[in-house]
């Protein structure tokens, strides 16, 4: 019969104007500025540079490597090198960053240069308050307010900081480690020299093949840190080489 | 104590009038009338809007406007204040008078119906003995504001939405007027005032109110129906279906002029609304005896806010008619039903309101309700769609 539908329609909006004042589930606004939703783990908004330590200069794990720079599709990352050395976290001297800005108005979100960053130095943040009065220099963003620290990339990403961290503490291990074993073939070499038992056969036996070049700096610089001759060293670069394969 | 309350406005008038000298007492008295409707009627308008998207936003489980004052009741005043400051754009090429003319004209169609409606016992600015007549007349001229902004847009969309307004508004403008003829004839007036006497008094526990009698019934749905297509609400909005036409009419309004168009639509409804009370919901009359110490004008804002709630209840369900949709119901339904509604309202005078009045008219209305309903329907309804030869 006609108006039925209209009873029924009518029907169904009282129970939704009723129901909105008596069942909290019903309004699903979160009324933003006063209320909000906690981050998702895998949302992201811009890039920022994780840092080590408290020292937001020292501890930067950003090697300037212009990696990120070349691969961002939009191009919206500049970096000037320095040509000042720092140590990195396994005591290596690597380059930094002179100048490094992050134009967020040209960004895209689009994470690729997270993904090619050798160094874990770049990663997603997920704050999007990020208006500015000046839509120019405003929205340029450079490095002192690029740079947080690793205790906040552990709150916005536990999991991703968790094998970030795993991975990092691993590689340094593995330096310390053979740190330490050059150290001691060094040691053993010298006490050798030292004995002077036929000394010049040993070298010439050991020197001939150069080890090879592994593809991570991180071991390149590792490895050729400890320049030294030696079999062991050899070793470890080869067994080294696939597990950073990327 | 009572008599004093429920006059309290008409003394108050009277006190103010003598104050003045006797040879500007008449513009006194208009200005007295005209001030205090305007007042009260934007303040009405004011409260609706801000009732109207929060009560809206709750139907779709939003919370509606809830920033400015508290719980957003002062939204209005900053919707004012930003129509007031914006920048009031007028197109090239404009026919400029008509262009300004029509939002005004508009306005002024609204007011002047207002002029007739009664707002409580002996509040009435203009009390003429054609009143509903006068109504309809002032009522129409809405239309010619309408069609001038349409027309002196230069847009097409506000042509097009013009035309639509137009095609609809007269199409409505005839069940609403015949879904009066019943009430006239059975007041035996057509003042308002002389209709509202006409419903006093009660019969049993019940009102005299022409809304408790079958073809009093049929007529009331009938005018709220055709009231609510003649303000251009949902869901008769065609001519402003921004789906469609940007914003109808108005496209080419913004700042003031805009608001101006939204205020007489409101004041529109507000005066369709009033009208229905009059004539079917008894005016200021209370619904029940022992409620008649209440002040008449209370009752009936009351009954107005109740209407005013009904039309936002109504606009937050249906959606937008279609075009041949809006006319079928027009030429269809609404026609041939409100003159069912007059021969009902004829038989009434004959056979009483006792139980052979209500079985006649009943049935005559009923009848005629379910066999034109029947008529409305479409008549190949929609089926599964068989695919013949894809899979």
């Amino acid at each position: 019969m006609l108006g039925t539908g209209l009873i029924k329609g009518m029907a169904e909006t009282a129970r939704n104007f009723v129901g909105s004042f008596l069942e909290e589930d019903r309004l699903t606004t979160v009324e933003y500025p006063e209320e909000r939703i906690p981050a998702k783990e895998a949302a992201r908004s811009f890039p920022f540079l994780v840092f080590d330590g408290d020292d937001a200069e020292k501890g930067l794990r950003c090697v300037a490597c212009q990696i990120c720079e070349k691969e961002c599709p939009p191009q919206c990352i500049f970096i000037l090198k320095d040509t000042a050395k720092k140590p990195d976290f396994v005591g290596k001297m690597q380059f930094q960053p002179k100048v490094f800005d992050i134009d967020v108005s040209v960004c895209m979100s689009c994470q690729i240069c997270v993904e090619v960053c050798p160094f874990e130095a770049i990663k997603m943040d997920v704050d999007f308050e990020l208006s500015r009065f000046d839509r120019f220099e405003g929205l340029l963003i450079h490095k002192d307010e690029l740079s947080k620290p690793n205790s906040y990339f552990r709150k916005i990403h536990p999991t991703d900081a968790a094998a970030v961290d795993a991975n990092l503490a691993a590689e340094k291990a593995k330096a310390e480690a053979k740190a330490v074993a050059d150290a001691a073939a060094k040691a053993k070499a010298a006490s050798a020299a030292a004995a002077g038992l036929a000394a010049p056969a040993k070298p010439a036996a050991a020197a001939p093949p150069p080890p090879p070049t592994p593809a991570d700096p991180i071991l390149k610089s590792a490895s050729s840190s400890t320049a030294g001759p030696g079999l062991a060293e050899t070793g470890s670069g080869k067994t080294h080489a696939p597990a950073h394969g990327s | 104590m009572i008599e004093w309350a429920d006059q309290i406005f008409v003394l108050l008038k009277r006190e103010i009038l003598l104050l003045v000298p006797v040879a500007l007492q008449p513009l006194a008295s208009i200005l007295l009338s005209v001030g205090p409707i305007m007042g009260v009627f934007a303040t009405l308008f004011a409260a609706t809007t801000v009732l109207e998207r929060k009560g809206l936003g709750r139907i779709q489980n939003r919370l509606g406007p809830n920033r400015v004052g508290p719980f957003g009741l002062l939204q209005p005043l900053a919707d004012g204040i930003k129509a007031i400051i914006k920048e009031d754009v007028v197109p090239y090429r404009t026919d400029r008078v008509l262009h300004t003319l029509a939002p005004i004209l508009i306005m002024v169609a609204a007011l002047l119906a207002y002029s007739v409606l009664p707002l409580g016992r002996n509040m009435v600015a203009l009390d003429l003995d054609a009143g509903v007549l006068f109504f309809f007349a002032a009522g129409a001229t809405t239309e010619l504001a309408i069609f001038m902004a349409g027309w002196s847009s230069r847009n097409k969309y506000a042509l097009l939405g013009a035309m639509r307004a137009i095609a609809q508004m007269i199409s409505y403008e005839i069940p609403l007027i015949l879904s009066t003829v019943g009430v006239l004839m059975a007041a035996g007036t057509l003042s308002t005032t002389g209709i509202v006497e006409a419903q006093s008094g009660y019969s049993g526990l019940f009102p005299n109110w022409y809304v408790l009698t079958p073809w009093g019934f049929a007529g009331f749905f009938l005018f709220l129906i055709a009231a609510t297509a003649e303000a251009n609400r949902s869901p008769f909005d065609l001519p402003e279906g921004e789906s469609e036409l940007v914003a109808g009419y108005f496209t080419e309004y913004s700042g003031f002029k805009f608001a101006m168009f939204f205020f007489g639509e409101y004041l529109g409804l507000f005066a369709a609304n009033a009208l229905a009370i009059t004539l079917f919901l008894g005016g200021w009359n209370a619904p029940l005896q022992i409620l008649d110490w209440v002040p008449s004008y209370l009752w009936f804002f009351a009954k107005l806010l109740f209407l005013i709630g009904l039309s936002i209840w109504v606009r937050g369900t249906t959606p937008r008619l279609r075009a041949d949709q809006l006319m079928n119901f027009a030429w269809k339904f609404m026609l041939p039903m409100s003159l069912v509604n007059i021969l009902a309202s004829g038989l009434w005078r004959f056979t009483g309101d006792g139980v052979l009045g209500w079985l006649v008219c009943g049935s005559l209305v009923a009848g005629s309700y379910y066999a034109l309903g029947l008529n409305l329907a479409p008549k190949n309804a929609v089926t599964k769609r068989i695919y013949r030869f894809a899979t």
